[in-house]
């Protein structure tokens, strides 16, 4: 594309300068040349054999021999002759130096060569030829003078010599002759870069390109080549450098009556550059030597195209400088805008500093205002729940079902797992597989860490945070609990096993997830068909996990039971066909949790963002975190604080629910791919925040919390989220009134099951908590409180 | 340690030599060592001489001090003991009144003294410290091989060493290991790096020699209690089988002491757990731990019943020795060894003649804790001391005592 550009250009050039020198004749010279033509046309007519020239012929002829009637005669009368023997050869036909309208062969070099020996030479012997200036030495020549300034002694000489040749053609003004030559010797380079448009035009065809030539030739014929139209076996004095131009280079004299002036945009070369181009062209022009050629043509065959420079334009040199400055200050204002806002030099050479010690990666915030854009936004409302219930009641596989209907896992993944679980024996455990992705929870057939999956209905978009059922991974149950709007509570209906999750996790989950703030539970009563969808059975369930949950402060009208069967799929996207199951007509699961009430959250208030999990997003995100936004918002570009380790990073990137995006919101859970932190300085529980609103770490808070079991000063085990840290109750401070939260008791000793009791909790050491927020006790293994920092 | 010289006189005055061998020892000797006493031992002292001429020379002499001790540092990690004082005996390098640091070392014989004052001065060797010495002197070469245990969650390990007094808390490896996500993840390559940094630096702590060559395969190797929630021990377990069998054969002298039990968390908390387990409890049967460990459990058993035969609390055992709840028949008093520990003569004084009227006047059962075991620590959540009653007592509000 440049190529095409600086050529365009240098057409233009060359017009400039004659435009110049022709454009703005006087009326003294156009009568000059009146008269002259009429005696040169007299001469002609009367001279033997009469010879007729066109007047446009003498013109040019006349202009050429600076109004000299007599050369302008011989020289035209010489033409004659010599087109007649033309015309006895046709092959050597005089072709027009621009491209004409695409030639009819196809240019080759190849073919173009064809009978020149020098194509057989070694190689060696080739790179010789391109070393041989073709033209002047690009670049040395500077720009045009300074006022005053001294020319050297060489130039000087050169200007002298020069001078004294134009004063020979004395008639025309003493100013045009310096552009004339210049114009006349840069003339050489010009038939070189015709033949090489030719070529090219031809060549590569490009639409763009060849226009642009063709236009060219049809309006513009270059001047220059216009003027070399003198037949090469003219000899005179003046002209003897110029003349080497080839026969089919003429060009119609008509032509060049066809120009059209055209402001002269550039300055004009230096004395000294036309002095050297002048000097330096010759020696390949005057003699003209069969390499010559070759050299012009080798140089389209290798690829390269210099073009005879134009001073007005910057030197190579000033321009790869420039390129290199420009470049630098690029970087420069990328990182001056980061560092936010425009600094002075200083600030900009401090920064570069620090970027070349530390390899910061900096991130343009698009400074978007995140709370509008989320109102725009026209996303499905969207609702976490959490899969609670005592081990093996089936949480992952009715959860893996749900994924399977709502398609959010493909046929073939589902069968590969199928495969893959029967090998090992576990054939009922292919559906809980598309949860339990870890290798240990595979070979065990437990639910060891949450898992979250999204899968969308016409309404909503779900995000399913399946926890473990195990005693042992309580903690990691509160971790997803804490990502949790609702629950679903799953139930083994069959014998035995209700009873003993009624024990076990059933209620220690359900008490947790109460105590952590969820308000809505979807009971499904799983494995309804190992005891043959017995109405009795779902009904004795129905009333003792309503009672118990109930007690444990969910409402009635935000507690449903499903009675499905996770394994076949019953009841969770479609309806039975079981017909004992007639008896049930209420809502599939999926319709249940359909119902679910949007959630609000802390969209306005400063970001806080637990981590839940530190890892390699991949080769570009070297360090991504997890986790779901508790309360404000964030963006791409921000700078984050991760607490307690008091270290910044900023956001890279962000993705919601696997998507990537330019932010998100309380509410929602993200991945961010974060940059300029040590991952050592990250952990799961870890919270983080705005360095201009960071949350508080502390040692010791006041909580009142509701005691599952008996609470005393002891040890425990503080949770919030994915945060778990070791502490112990230092003092009981009172035990209170449920519901009014009144004092009972001052300093009670220990205090039962059941109570509201407002306890002091020392940890060793400082985490990131701040009030309002809920916490878990646990010691030995059980959950022995939970409830609200104070 | 060894008992080289036994003075102790009827008033409670006297002169103990010891040698401490163990690095336990070192804590038997912070626990005897109060301010106040005076202590006789080898140290290194820098001399500098003065000539007259003006010029200085320092030398290095080796001294025999003897200390009025005035302070005490106890370093459980390292087990060393620096105990400061002024020096009380004329040496040609020393003068009287000037400050020394003790550092005592193993193998090198310390002296001990304790003054009786009528007026109250010193407390001398009262029945805990002789109990204390008791302890300390191993007499019957009765102690236990100690045992490690190794606490662990993911991504985080506590390398305890469990001895006979102390628990020491080793080293504690953290990492964060990668959840597990949807599409595989680094979870399983997490784990393996994190089993392989607990493995060297339990081995290092262990200073266990992994080489076949040397004269160390028939060292004897202490138990080790790999304790975790969920699976991550027995996976530990398995990775050091893994490792013995292919990388390093020296690991299978370990593998017969290894026991995997279950812990609720991987924090140091739940070694009382670890130390239920019936694993441990044949490993470790009838050693002062185990014993503390069951009597904080069956206290606090008590305490939930909520009988009101359980009290803990400074003011509330005192009130309910004084109403003789602590006595034959039951009562058990249980003080942490932190109380007797107190830089204030008249604090240990108030506990050591608490301890001792409930021992000889109210008959009942007095168990010395050791605060630096889990036991010990649960009872410090406590207010250092907790009794076990005969009978209920009524609570009475200590509003007051409410510091």
């Amino acid at each position: 594309m440049s190529r095409h550009r600086i050529k365009d250009v240098d057409y233009d050039d060359d017009d400039y300068y004659d435009d110049e020198d022709d454009y703005t004749p006087d009326p003294e010279e156009q009568e000059l040349l009146q008269q002259c033509t009429a005696a040169v046309l007299q001469q002609l007519g009367a001279g033997q054999p009469p010879v007729t020239a066109t007047k446009e012929e003498v013109h040019d002829a006349l202009w050429h021999y600076y109004n000299d009637i007599e050369k302008s005669v011989n020289y035209l009368k010489g033409k004659r002759l010599k087109e007649a023997s033309k015309l006895k050869k046709p092959e050597i036909q005089p072709v027009s130096a621009y491209p004409a309208p695409p030639p009819t062969a196809h240019f080759s070099a190849a073919d173009f060569f064809r009978d020149c020996p020098w194509l057989n030479i070694p190689s060696h012997r080739k790179a010789d030829i391109l070393v041989e200036p073709l033209y002047p030495r690009l670049g040395l020549l500077g720009g045009a003078p300074e006022q005053g300034a001294k020319p050297s002694k060489l130039a000087a000489l050169a200007a002298a010599r020069k001078k004294k040749e134009a004063e020979k053609g004395q008639s025309t003004p003493q100013t045009s002759t310096t552009s004339k030559y210049s114009s006349d010797q840069q003339s050489a380079p010009l038939s070189v870069r015709e033949r090489l448009a030719l070529g090219r035009a031809t060549g590569k065809s490009s639409e763009g390109h060849s226009g642009s030539l063709q236009r060219l030739a049809e309006s513009r014929p270059s001047p220059s080549s216009a003027i070399h139209h003198a037949p090469v076996s003219e000899t005179t004095p003046q002209s003897v450098r110029e003349r080497s131009e080839l026969p089919q280079r003429k060009l119609e004299p008509t032509e060049v009556l066809d120009r059209h002036p055209v402001p002269d945009l550039h300055a004009e070369p230096s004395e000294f550059a036309k002095v050297l181009t002048g000097l330096a062209a010759s020696p390949t022009t005057a003699y003209p030597s069969p390499l010559a050629p070759g050299n012009l043509d080798l140089m389209k065959i290798y690829g390269y195209d210099a073009e005879p420079f134009d001073f007005s334009e910057p030197s190579p040199d000033d321009i790869v400088l420039n390129a290199q400055s420009t470049s630098k200050g690029l970087k420069k204002s990328a990182a001056a805008k980061s560092a936010g806002g425009k600094k002075g030099q200083a600030d900009v050479a401090a920064e570069m500093k620090d970027l070349s010690v530390e390899d910061k990666v900096t991130v343009k915030s698009k400074h978007l205002d995140v709370l509008s854009e989320y109102k725009k936004s026209t996303r499905k409302r969207s609702a976490n729940f959490v899969v609670i219930g005592h081990v093996d009641a089936g949480k992952s596989t009715l959860m893996g079902r749900l994924l399977a209907d709502q398609g959010a896992i493909d046929q073939r993944t589902l069968d590969r797992y199928r495969r893959e679980a029967e090998k090992i024996g576990k054939g009922s455990f292919a559906l809980a597989w598309v949860l339990d992705q870890g290798s240990e929870e595979r070979a065990r057939g437990v639910t060891i860490d949450i898992a979250t999956n999204q899968f969308e209905t016409e309404k909503t978009a779900f995000t399913i945070v399946d926890a473990p059922g195990h005693r042992d991974f309580v903690p990691n149950m509160i971790a997803g609990a804490s990502q949790a709007d609702f629950a679903v509570l799953v139930i083994d209906s069959s014998v035995g096993k209700f009873e003993s999750g009624l024990k076990g996790q059933t209620k220690e989950h359900a008490l947790l997830v109460r105590s952590m703030g969820v308000q809505k539970i979807v009971v499904a009563v799983n494995k309804m068909d190992t005891v043959q969808w017995d109405h009795g059975r779902f009904e004795e369930i129905e009333q003792q996990i309503s009672a118990f949950l109930t007690a444990a402060g969910f409402q009635q009208n935000n507690i449903s039971f499903v009675p499905c069967s996770g394994v076949l799929g019953d009841n969770i996207s479609r309806r039975t066909e079981n017909p004992h199951a007639s008896w049930y007509t209420g809502r599939t699961l999926i319709e249940e949790l359909e119902t679910s009430e949007p959630y609000t959250h802390a969209l306005e208030k400063p970001l806080r963002m637990t981590i839940g999990d530190v890892f390699r997003g991949g080769v570009q995100n070297p360090l991504s975190i997890s986790g779901r936004i508790d309360a404000g918002s964030l963006q791409m570009g921000d700078q984050i604080l991760t607490l307690p380790s008091g270290e910044t990073a900023t956001v890279r990137s962000l993705e919601v629910d696997g998507e990537p995006s330019d932010w998100a919101v309380a509410g929602q859970n993200v991945v961010l791919n974060i940059a300029n932190i040590d991952p050592i300085h990250l952990r799961s529980g870890d919270v983080v925040c705005r360095p201009s609103s960071p949350i508080s770490t502390i040692s010791s808070f006041t909580a009142k919390v509701l005691a599952f079991e008996h609470l005393m000063p002891m040890q425990v085990d503080v949770h919030r989220g994915r945060l778990h840290v070791p502490g112990r109750i230092s003092k009981l401070v009172a035990s209170l009134d449920k519901s009014s939260g009144a004092v009972i008791k001052k300093r009670p000793k220990i205090v039962g099951p059941g109570v509201v009791v407002r306890v002091v909790v020392e940890m060793d050491q400082a985490v990131p908590l701040e009030a309002p927020t809920r916490i878990v006790l646990r010691a030995g293994g059980s959950t022995v409180a939970a409830g609200l920092l104070e | 340690m060894r008992c080289i010289k036994n003075k102790i006189e009827h008033n409670g005055s006297g002169s103990v030599t010891l040698c401490p061998v163990e690095p336990e020892d070192m804590w038997h000797a912070y626990n005897l060592i109060r301010p106040g006493d005076i202590l006789r031992a080898s140290a290194i002292r820098r001399v500098t001489t003065v000539q007259d001429t003006g010029s200085t020379s320092s030398a290095r002499v080796h001294l025999n001090l003897v200390i009025r001790v005035k302070n005490l540092d106890f370093d459980p990690q390292s087990s060393q003991l620096h105990v400061s004082g002024q020096i009380i005996n004329e040496t040609p390098h020393t003068k009287i009144g000037q400050f020394h640091t003790l550092d005592l070392e193993l193998n090198r014989n310390f002296t001990l003294e304790k003054e009786a004052g009528a007026d109250g001065e010193g407390a001398g060797w009262d029945s805990i410290a002789i109990e204390s010495l008791k302890d300390a002197v191993d007499e019957g070469g009765k102690r236990r091989a100690e045992a490690v245990a190794v606490v662990m969650q993911e991504g985080l390990a506590h390398i305890c060493f469990i001895g006979q007094f102390q628990t020491i808390m080793k080293q504690k490896v953290e990492m964060s290991v990668p959840r597990k996500r949807q599409g595989g993840g680094d979870h399983d390559k997490g784990m393996n790096k994190f089993y392989k940094t607990t493995l060297e630096t339990l081995l290092r702590q262990m200073e266990f020699n992994t080489s076949l060559t040397s004269g160390a395969s028939n060292e004897p190797v202490r138990p080790v209690l790999l304790a975790s929630p969920g699976f991550v021990a027995s996976g530990f377990q398995k990775y050091i089988q893994a490792e013995a069998s292919t990388t390093a054969p020296g690991l299978k002298r370990l593998l017969p002491s290894l026991a995997v039990v279950h812990s609720a968390s991987g924090y140091t908390n739940s070694l009382s757990e670890v130390l239920q387990s019936p694993a441990v409890k044949t490993l470790l049967a009838d050693t002062k731990y185990a014993r503390e460990t069951k009597l904080m459990d069956d206290f606090m058993e008590q305490l939930r019943k909520e009988t009101n035969k359980a009290t803990y609390g400074p003011r509330e055992v005192e009130s309910a020795v004084e109403q003789g709840a602590v006595g034959r028949g039951g009562g058990v008093l249980i003080v942490s060894n932190r109380l007797f520990r107190s830089q204030d003569i008249a604090e240990r004084k108030r506990w050591v003649g608490l301890v001792d009227r409930v021992r000889d006047v109210e008959g009942g059962e007095v168990r010395i804790l050791s605060s630096d075991h889990e036991s010990g620590r649960r009872l410090e959540g406590l207010g250092g001391i907790a009794a076990l009653l005969t009978f209920p007592v009524l609570e009475e509000d200590f509003d007051s005592d409410a510091e």
